[in-house]
C-alpha cells in the first residue's frame, strides 16, 4: 500500500469519481469511536505532514493553534490555486472531490468545527461542479460531518493568500491584513480559523485511514510523504504527477518526458520560487531541505522546464511585470519597490541601461524583503534574484544589444490575462 | 522582558517620524518608508521607542513587550 499513487489513486482520466467509487478506491474512513478529535491532533502532529499550498507549515501545529482558540472554530480549505502555472489543486478538487471533503470533515473534527468553507476560484467551473456535486451527494447519503459550503472568489495570485482569503470570505477586498491576530486566533467572522490547502486535507484523509507509519513510508524523517506536482515547459507528458517527496527533480522530469540537463533551466516552486541550472537541479532531491540550500522551495509543486530555445530574460521580465501587476499595493516598500524592480529589468532586456542598474536591482530585491504584510514581494524578489543570477549572461548581452530573437517566442511561463490585479 | 518595535506595513504611510525620534533603530528607505527591525531594544532607548510610535500619525508603529522566548 506504501507505492504511488495515493491521492492520485483511482481518479477518473474524465469527470469526477462518485462517493461509492471513491470509497471503493480509498476504503471507509475510521469512524470518530475510533479516532476521536484527541487522537486526531496527535497522530497528524507524529505524522509531519506540512501544508502542500506553498508555505509547508505543519498542520499538526496549526490544528493545535486552532483548538487552543477561544470561539466557535472554523476550517476554510483553500482550493484557489492562484498559482497561473499550478494545476493540482484544480484537478484533486474536480476529479477526487470526496477525498478534500474526508479531509474537511476530519480537519472539523479535530478542533470541534461544526462548519467549513472550501473556497474555489470562480471561474473554476469544474472544481465547483465538482464539490457542491459531492457534498449533495454526501448530505443526501446521510454522512455526518460539518456543513461545508463551497465559496467562490475572484481570481487573482494573491486572493489565495490565507489573510487576503478570510478577508474576501467576509465580504471584504481580498487583499492581506496585516497580522497578528493569525487566522488560527481571529479569523473568519473574527473565530479561529483553520485555513488548509486542498491537497493537504486529501492527504490528512489517507492519513486517518492508513496510519501514521503508512504514511512515513515515502519520504525523510522530516518531509513524509508524497506531494502533488505540476510539470510544464519542455516535457512530452505535462501535467499533474505525484511524486514521494526527496525525488530528484532529474527523475520527475524523466517521468514527464522531459531531459532536464538538455534544457536550459527549471524553475521551482512557482513565482515566490527561483531558476536552477540544469547541472546543479539534476540530482536535487525534491524536499524543502535540499531545496532552500539551493535559494529555491518546493512551495505548491510547480516545476516548469525552460527549453534552450526560449529566451530566459524575456520570461523572466514578462513574470516580474505581472506579479507587479498581481500586488496588493498596500505596502509601501513593495508598492515602490516591484515596479522598480520591474522597470529597471525592463530596460535591460530592451538594451537601455544605465550604470549602476544591477546594484539597483540587487539592493531592491533586498529592500523589499520582510517588510509587507505578505511574502509578495520577498517571492518576487526570490524570483528575481534566481534569475539575475541563472542568466546573468543572457542579461548582459540584452543589456548590450537589446532584445533576441527568442524574445518573441511563444511563452513558457503564462501570465493569464483573467486574473485581474489586486491594486486599484 | 524586552521591548520591541513593530510595524504595521499597510497602515504606514511614510510619514518619517519615527526615524526622526528613533535614528538609533529607524532608517528611511529610498521610498521614504521606515526599515524597523524587530529586534529586542536596550533599555536606554525604550523611552525614546515609545515617543517615536506615539508620535505615529498612522498609528503604524508599536512598541512591544516581549512575552520571553516561545514556547
Amino acid at each position: 500500500m506504501s507505492d504511488l499513487p495515493r491521492l492520485l489513486a483511482g481518479m477518473p482520466v474524465s469527470g469526477t469519481a462518485g462517493l461509492r467509487d471513491h470509497v471503493a478506491t480509498h476504503g471507509p474512513l475510521p469512524s470518530p469511536r475510533d479516532l476521536d478529535a484527541a487522537g486526531l491532533l496527535d497522530l497528524v502532529e507524529r505524522s509531519g505532514l506540512r501544508g502542500r499550498g506553498g508555505a509547508g507549515f505543519p498542520m499538526g501545529v496549526k490544528l493545535h493553534a486552532v483548538a487552543r482558540g477561544r470561539g466557535d472554530a472554523v476550517v476554510v480549505a483553500n482550493g484557489t490555486e492562484g498559482e497561473p502555472a499550478s494545476a493540482k489543486d484544480r484537478l484533486l478538487m474536480a476529479a477526487s472531490p470526496h477525498l478534500v471533503l474526508d479531509g474537511i470533515g476530519l480537519a472539523a473534527e479535530a478542533i470541534g468545527a461544526r462548519d467549513a468553507i472550501v473556497a474555489v476560484a470562480e471561474d473554476d467551473a469544474d472544481s465547483i461542479g465538482a464539490l457542491r456535486g459531492a457534498t449533495a451527494e454526501r448530505h443526501a447519503g446521510g454522512a455526518g460531518g460539518p456543513a461545508v459550503h463551497v465559496a467562490t472568489i475572484p481570481p487573482g495570485y494573491l486572493a489565495g493568500q490565507e489573510t487576503a482569503l478570510i478577508s474576501a470570505l467576509d465580504g471584504g477586498p481580498a487583499l492581506p491584513t496585516a497580522t497578528p491576530p493569525r487566522p488560527s486566533e481571529r479569523g473568519l467572522g473574527r473565530r479561529p480559523t483553520l485555513v488548509q490547502n486542498v491537497e493537504t486535507l486529501a492527504h490528512l484523509a489517507l492519513l486517518a485511514r492508513h496510519g501514521e507509519a503508512w504514511f512515513r513510508e515515502l519520504g525523510s524523517e522530516a518531509e513524509p510523504g508524497s506531494a502533488l506536482v505540476t510539470l510544464s515547459g519542455e516535457l512530452s507528458a505535462p501535467g499533474v504527477y505525484e511524486i514521494e517527496l526527496g525525488t530528484t527533480l532529474g527523475d520527475v522530469v524523466a517521468d514527464a518526458g522531459g531531459d532536464l540537463l538538455r534544457s536550459r533551466a527549471a524553475l521551482v516552486g512557482g513565482y515566490f520560487g527561483a531558476w536552477l541550472a540544469p547541472g546543479t537541479a539534476h540530482a536535487l532531491p525534491l524536499d524543502e531541505h535540499h531545496l532552500r540550500a539551493q535559494g529555491a522551495m518546493l512551495g505548491a509543486g510547480v516545476i516548469a522546464v525552460l527549453p534552450r530555445t526560449a529566451c530566459p530574460v524575456a520570461e523572466t521580465v514578462r513574470v516580474a511585470r505581472w506579479m507587479v501587476d498581481q500586488r496588493a499595493g498596500q505596502c509601501g516598500p513593495c508598492d515602490r519597490g516591484l515596479p522598480a524592480i520591474a522597470g529597471a529589468l525592463e530596460e535591460l532586456a530592451s538594451g537601455r541601461t544605465y550604470s549602476g542598474i544591477q546594484a539597483d536591482l540587487a539592493r531592491w530585491c533586498g529592500l523589499v524583503r520582510h517588510r509587507g504584510a505578505c511574502r509578495h514581494p520577498d517571492g518576487t524578489a526570490t524570483f528575481v534574484a534566481s534569475a539575475l543570477t541563472e542568466f546573468a549572461g543572457e542579461f548582459a548581452d540584452h543589456a548590450e544589444r537589446g532584445p533576441c530573437d527568442a524574445c518573441d517566442a511563444p511563452p513558457v511561463l503564462p501570465t493569464p490575462r483573467r486574473m485581474v490585479a489586486a491594486a486599484a | 522582558m524586552s521591548h520591541r518595535m513593530r510595524l504595521d506595513p499597510i497602515a504606514c504611510t511614510a510619514h518619517g517620524l519615527c526615524a526622526e525620534l528613533l535614528p538609533e533603530r529607524i532608517e528611511l528607505d529610498e521610498w521614504g518608508y521606515p526599515i524597523v527591525d524587530g529586534e529586542p531594544l536596550p533599555r536606554e532607548l525604550i523611552d525614546l521607542a515609545r515617543r517615536a510610535a506615539d508620535a505615529c500619525p498612522a498609528l503604524a508603529l508599536r512598541l512591544e513587550r516581549d512575552p520571553g522566548p516561545e514556547r
